[in-house]
């Protein structure tokens, strides 16, 4: 079994912990995480974050809802229980689009809307009912924390502190963790 | 970071001269060349670049007033580019008012119902027009009991003050922004600054009101019989992306020859976004427009596409259309693609001229008919006119620094990054 330290480093404000991210990167060390109540804006370059690819799967979930709308309403409108409503539909899908293309935008959005929201809380497990994985309450709350693993480093447990604490972090602590 | 001077100068000028000789050979030539009954469609040619190029500056001075509003950081440092944009109204307001003084004195029928004789029921013997019955009075040809219903909005008192309301408002709110704008660079501190954001939002009261009757006295009038209650917005989306798309492709270009250093990537991407959204939010309003009069299918209101799907100008109504919705839409929504200058520039002058085919088309059918021809003196005439829009806002642009130094979200600013 091996053993490693995880070392978490608490700011009282966002600015504070996008300075000190800043100069822990500036000396070569490697942040894991940092957690946060809030988007911090601009951390996810400093602390080497790749671009999330939500957007991607955002578009392909509304271009199902898309499809599956057009399905829907030609099915329902055209198919098997055309209705005259003020002359229209017509009995043809093409001719009709234009009174079923609010239909089809309101379903895409909403697919898009709830595709997206279960995906990333799918992915970042935070499903209501998922155990938490933030190291302190506070960070829901008022606080900023900044994790760094000696094991992803170079440093030793030791040194990260020392780098940490010239920082003016708010509060500091380091533990054993089973890699 | 020094304030830099803007240089308008060298091929950029020669260009400009070049643009707007073309349009006068185009509009000396179009002049000379069209038979058409009043040249009505060299008038209609000149209404069309006049509304588009006067609406773009306009769009400046609103989204300009709505930074101010809003107490928007992102955009200070571009600050000086849409005042430049909104230096050309002035110019814009000048055509405008030469087209519709030209309808004013009947050389031209762009405007129906500017024709006095349609307003009376009767002809009397003497061969004098009436309101009333008399006798030996014969019913008039002309009356048209629709327009005459509404004379009191439509009679010339009325119609003027309201121009020349609108005109004056926004010329005096622009040279007020700018004189403030220029004493703020002297004097700093904030005083100017909430002093510019109170105007800011008084301007939108205003704004608000008169962009939709301006569109209704200028544009909706041409067709005469018809309305339609959203036009107002839809006009103010097309000038705002219209403006928007303007400022981007300047900006991108003032970057790429590196006179404006403080532009970022988040800047433009900025840009780029706002180019997206207002072309969905035209695309909307466009839509809506269209799909309540189309399903109604009512004779007084759907004549107006009658006239544009189901004649000769079928291609450019749809395709103007797919222009400035499907483009935009399917080639702007990714990041890397608001980002990247050889999608943004391609796409954004498409949609630049889908506008300008959008503000045609509000035009052209409703006065030419099946006599329109987009020919030399539409595409010199643009030009020309484009020409003069960027000779204009970059005489503008380089009088001044241009980077506000004293603007308090400065900082703010030039720090954007994401």
């Amino acid at each position: 079994m091996v053993t490693s330290k995880v070392l978490h480093v608490m700011y009282d404000d966002d600015s504070k912990l996008l300075d000190a991210a800043s100069k822990l990167v500036a000396q070569g060390i490697h942040i894991n995480d940092v957690y946060s109540p809030f988007p911090v804006h601009g951390i996810d370059p400093v602390i080497g974050i790749k671009r999330t690819r939500l957007a991607i799967v955002s578009f392909m979930f509304a271009m199902t809802g898309t499809s599956l709308a057009l399905l829907g309403l030609w099915y329902f409108m055209i198919s098997d229980w055309p209705m005259n409503i003020g002359g229209k539909p017509s009995f043809s899908l093409w001719e009709n689009i234009p009174a079923f293309v609010p239909v089809i935008f309101e379903f895409s959005v909403l697919c898009a809307a709830h595709g997206m929201a279960l995906t990333y809380l799918l992915r970042n497990g935070t499903l209501p009912g998922m155990p938490a994985t933030n190291p302190d309450p506070r960070t829901t709350d008022n606080m900023f924390v900044i994790e760094m693993l000696d094991s992803e480093n170079e440093m030793s447990a030791e040194e990260l502190e020392a780098a940490a604490s010239k920082t003016s972090p708010f509060e500091m602590s380091t533990k054993q963790y089973e890699a | 970071m020094e304030a830099k001077q803007f240089q308008f100068e060298g091929r950029a000028k020669k260009l400009t001269y070049a643009l707007m000789g073309l349009g006068v050979v185009a509009l000396v030539f179009g002049f000379l060349n069209d038979h058409s009954h009043g040249h009505q469609r060299w008038w209609a040619n000149l209404l069309v670049n006049g509304f588009f190029y006067f609406s773009i500056a306009l769009g400046a001075l609103f989204f300009y007033a709505l930074q101010y509003a809003t107490e928007s950081g992102w955009s200070a440092v571009l600050k000086r580019v849409f005042e430049a944009i909104f230096s050309y109204l002035p110019v814009g307001a000048l055509v405008i008012l030469v087209v519709l003084l030209g309808g004013q004195f009947h050389l031209h029928h762009l405007y129906h119902w500017m024709d006095s004789t349609l307003y009376y029921e009767f002809l009397l013997p003497d061969g004098s027009m009436s309101h009333e019955a008399a006798d030996g009075a014969v019913a008039n040809p002309a009356f048209d009991a629709i327009i005459s219903g509404k004379s009191a909005y439509l009679s010339p008192g009325f119609f003027w003050a309201r121009t020349l309301v609108y005109l004056a408002t926004y010329l005096i709110f622009a040279k007020m922004f700018r004189k403030w704008s220029l004493e703020e660079d002297r004097i700093g501190g904030t005083k100017l600054h909430y002093k510019m954001y109170r105007r800011g939002a008084l301007f939108l009261v205003f704004f608000a009101v008169f962009s939709s009757m301006m569109s209704w006295d200028w544009l909706m009038s041409i067709d005469t019989h018809w309305f339609s209650t959203l036009f107002g917005w839809y006009i103010f989306s097309g000038m705002w992306v219209s403006m928007l798309i303007f400022a981007t492709v300047t900006l991108t270009w003032m970057r790429a020859r590196g006179s404006f250093p403080q532009l970022t990537d988040s800047h433009m991407h900025d840009m780029g976004k706002w180019v997206f959204a207002i072309s969905m939010l035209w695309s909307y309003l466009f839509f809506s427009q269209f799909m309540l009069i189309w399903y109604s299918n009512i004779p007084e209101e759907v004549t107006y596409y009658i006239a544009r799907m189901f004649t000769d100008y079928k291609v450019m109504f749809l395709g103007m259309f797919f222009m400035n919705f499907a483009v935009p839409f399917y080639v702007l929504i990714a990041r890397d693609a608001k980002r990247n200058i050889y999608f943004m520039i391609p796409v954004s002058i498409l949609i630049f001229f889908g506008h300008y085919l959008d503000v045609y088309l509000l035009v052209a059918p409703g006065t030419l008919h099946s006599h329109a021809e987009f020919g030399f003196l539409e595409w010199g005439s643009f030009l020309g006119f484009l020409g003069l829009f960027i000779h204009v806002v970059f005489r503008a642009l380089e009088k001044v620094p241009l980077i506000p130094v004293n603007h308090p979200f400065l900082e703010e600013s030039k720090a954007l990054n994401y």
